[in-house]
């Protein structure tokens, strides 16, 4: 079986996609012609055209709008907005129009729209290019929102996501492209060649969007999280030596509640990790769902390891990352009580 | 109804339309933005530097042409490729050498970066890293001129790539409207990012792109910083005259990549060599210094005390610790402040 990187495996999705599907369409900032400032679009162009793969100005409004508008009449867009931090001024159009145009027009119409996004930091890219906007679109109702977190899963959700009927946020955790990122910035770069899921089908498959993956069994605490934050959660758990169960939950809408309330009903404790600052983030809706289904199992209170409320830092930016210390040290305080 | 495009292009046979003072003041600030720039370029080879570094070097004369024809307490307002525009605007290289390494003396104490700089004191409004933002945000800062009547006027600053977003337009149209006092100035440099310009956009003059709304556009050599001042001068004398804004484009072209890693697939290197030869702004200024009269040994003394400044902020910004991590949570909200 190939090896792939998380690039590569997301370019191969939107090859297969693109030779499967004649209505698939691949566009945005950089995309065509000179394939993706992360190279995910490398080569579609020579491909398939310029009709299929294409640039575009720079005007995030405008390319969303208008993938809406192809997808309503028949296409499949797959749109890439440069950086996750970028997709603000197409807000309007992802929360009025492609995610409500289904109940408004009673099931007439949808807008299968895939939104590929690079998100989350540890790349030095300061506030404007480090951003993990997740909760501010599962807060949207009428979109899924969908972030990988390694090569196998990045091509096969992004498949189902091509695949499925409704708009897809779909985030790809930038520091993750070319490697399992622990948190530990100053050990040398892993490659993904080294890490079992690496090895990706040339051909189509699908992984199902909404359902978590357990990447490490245990007894002793369930630890919800994603994206790039599953690295650091298990590297996490071996420094604070816990027994924990990791759930990479994949997708947060569809969210895959029967996992998490059957770890979590068997650990009776949860620890909730992600990159996104705290406030309203993810993890307070993940935090009201445990409480909601498994109140009486819980032996402690639920604690979230996550990025600091401030804006993402140009400098400091290791104190602002939930790297593998924080997640130790709320390991052990999920396990004091 | 919008006045005719006018393209004022390079004339080296031309008399000179600024003092020879001035000529060799432009030629010391062009020569300080592009040293600074090459010594960014080294301090980020040498890991000083991290994250997103994008470097005007090519591109000197238009900010140092445009600063050239305004006046003290006029605003400067710009997008991520910034570090020549907060020089020009007399900002201390030691400063921005040190937010460029994130450091406590950088002028957001580490915190922007590269992109996202400012300095009240000299009436810069920044350092933006999306795209086009600052179009919208410039505009509202000659809003802010108008309503005080305070004879101000905003350059505002963008490249052709955010040239196409949707607020520029939405920009032109409210400053039309209320004629504020803001010169648009598109930096056309022919790429943004790896999209050369033409697989952007159908218009072929960036200057008529205001013509809508009858902002008047014109066209400026952007490796000669003599002719953008010229135009700079125009279009400010426009809009202080109470006319509204004024549209420049002013043709201009980077030598290194749109940031520190670029493939650069999307030029030759015969292109980027071309210009460099044929059209370099500071070689330009040189040549024209040296037939005017300027003794040689007059502008050693000029490399040579850019070098010094350079060198120290350099240093000064190696030297500088880093941010407290306390600093983390200070000024999200006034409640935060720094003390």
């Amino acid at each position: 079986m190939p090896r792939m990187n998380m690039v590569q495996a997301l370019n191969s999705a939107m090859d297969v996609m693109m030779a499967r599907d004649e209505n698939v369409v691949v566009f945005g900032e950089d995309v065509g012609y000179f394939g993706g400032v992360f190279r995910c679009t490398e080569g579609l162009q020579k491909k398939y055209g310029r009709d299929r793969a294409f640039d575009t100005p720079i005007a995030e409004s405008g390319i969303l709008a208008a993938a809406i508008g192809m997808g309503v009449y028949g296409l499949r867009p797959v749109v890439e907005i440069q950086f996750a931090d970028y997709i603000y001024p197409a807000t309007d159009q992802l929360v009025s129009t492609a995610a409500r145009l289904r109940y408004r027009s009673a099931g007439a119409f949808t807008a299968p729209i895939t939104v590929r996004s690079p998100c989350g930091g540890g790349i030095f890219g300061g506030q404007t290019h480090s951003q993990s906007p997740e909760a501010i679109f599962t807060h949207v109702c009428g979109l899924k929102t969908v972030i990988p977190s390694n090569p196998y899963d990045a091509k096969g959700l992004l498949i189902s996501a091509i695949e499925d009927d409704d708009p897809v946020i779909f985030l790809e955790p930038k520091r993750i492209y070319n490697g399992p990122f622990d948190g530990h910035h100053d050990r040398p770069v892993i490659p993904w060649s080294e890490h079992p899921a690496s090895e990706v089908p040339a051909g189509h498959y699908t992984v199902s969007l909404g359902q978590a993956a357990c990447v490490r069994p245990g007894a002793e605490v369930t630890v919800l999280t994603y994206g790039t934050m599953v690295h650091v959660a298990l590297a996490g758990a071996e420094e604070a030596g816990v027994d924990a169960e990791i759930l990479d939950l994949r997708t947060l809408i569809p969210l895959d509640i029967e996992t998490i309330v059957a770890s979590v009903g068997k650990t009776g404790r949860c620890l909730i990790v992600h990159e996104a600052t705290r406030t309203s983030g993810f993890g307070a809706e993940l935090a009201a769902l445990v409480q909601e289904h498994c109140f009486y199992a819980l032996e402690a209170p639920i604690v979230r390891i996550t990025g600091w409320d401030t804006p993402y830092p140009h400098a400091l930016e290791w104190d602002y990352f939930p790297g593998p210390r924080r997640v130790a040290e709320g390991l052990k305080r999920v396990m004091a009580d | 109804m919008a006045q005719a495009t006018e393209v004022r292009r390079r004339n080296k046979g031309r008399e000179l339309s600024m003092s020879l003072e001035e000529f060799t003041k432009a030629y010391h600030d062009m020569l300080l933005i592009r040293r600074f720039e090459e010594k960014a370029g080294q301090l980020y080879g040498m890991g000083l530097i991290g994250g997103f570094c994008h470097l005007y070097i090519g591109q000197e004369a238009v900010v140092v042409g445009m600063l050239s024809a305004i006046s003290e307490g006029d605003q400067v307002i710009t997008s991520y490729r910034d570090h020549g525009h907060m020089l020009a605007s007399g900002m201390d290289p030691r400063g921005v050498m040190s937010e460029l390494t994130g450091r406590r003396d950088g002028y957001s104490h580490g915190k922007g970066g590269s992109m996202h700089m400012f300095s009240k004191a000299r009436h810069f409004f920044g350092g933006h890293g999306i795209v086009g933002a600052q179009v919208s945000l410039g505009t509202g800062i000659a809003f802010s001129n108008w309503y005080r009547n305070n004879d101000r006027i905003c350059l505002t600053f963008f490249g052709e790539g955010a040239a196409n977003q949707g607020q520029v337009f939405e920009s032109f149209n409210l400053a039309a409207l209320l004629k504020l006092p803001v010169v648009y100035v598109i930096e056309n440099n022919r790429y943004s990012m790896g999209t050369s310009v033409d697989r952007a956009t159908t218009a072929k003059d960036l200057a008529h792109n205001g013509a809508a709304w009858g902002i008047p556009g014109a066209q400026a050599d952007g490796m000669d910083v003599v002719a953008v001042k010229e135009a700079a001068e125009i279009a400010v004398a426009w809009c202080r005259a109470g006319k509204g804004p004024y549209l420049l484009e002013v043709k201009t072209y980077r030598y290194r990549g749109h940031s520190m890693s670029d493939p650069a697939r999307y030029r030759t290197r015969e292109e980027v060599q071309q210009m460099r030869a044929e059209h370099d702004c500071i070689e330009g200024a040189r040549a024209k210094l040296l037939a005017l009269g300027v003794e040689e040994a007059a502008l050693k003394k000029i490399d040579d005390e850019v070098k010094r400044i350079i060198q120290d902020a350099a240093d000064f910004a190696e030297k500088s610790p880093d941010p407290d991590p306390a600093e983390l949570f200070t000024d999200v909200l006034k409640e935060d402040a720094a003390a």
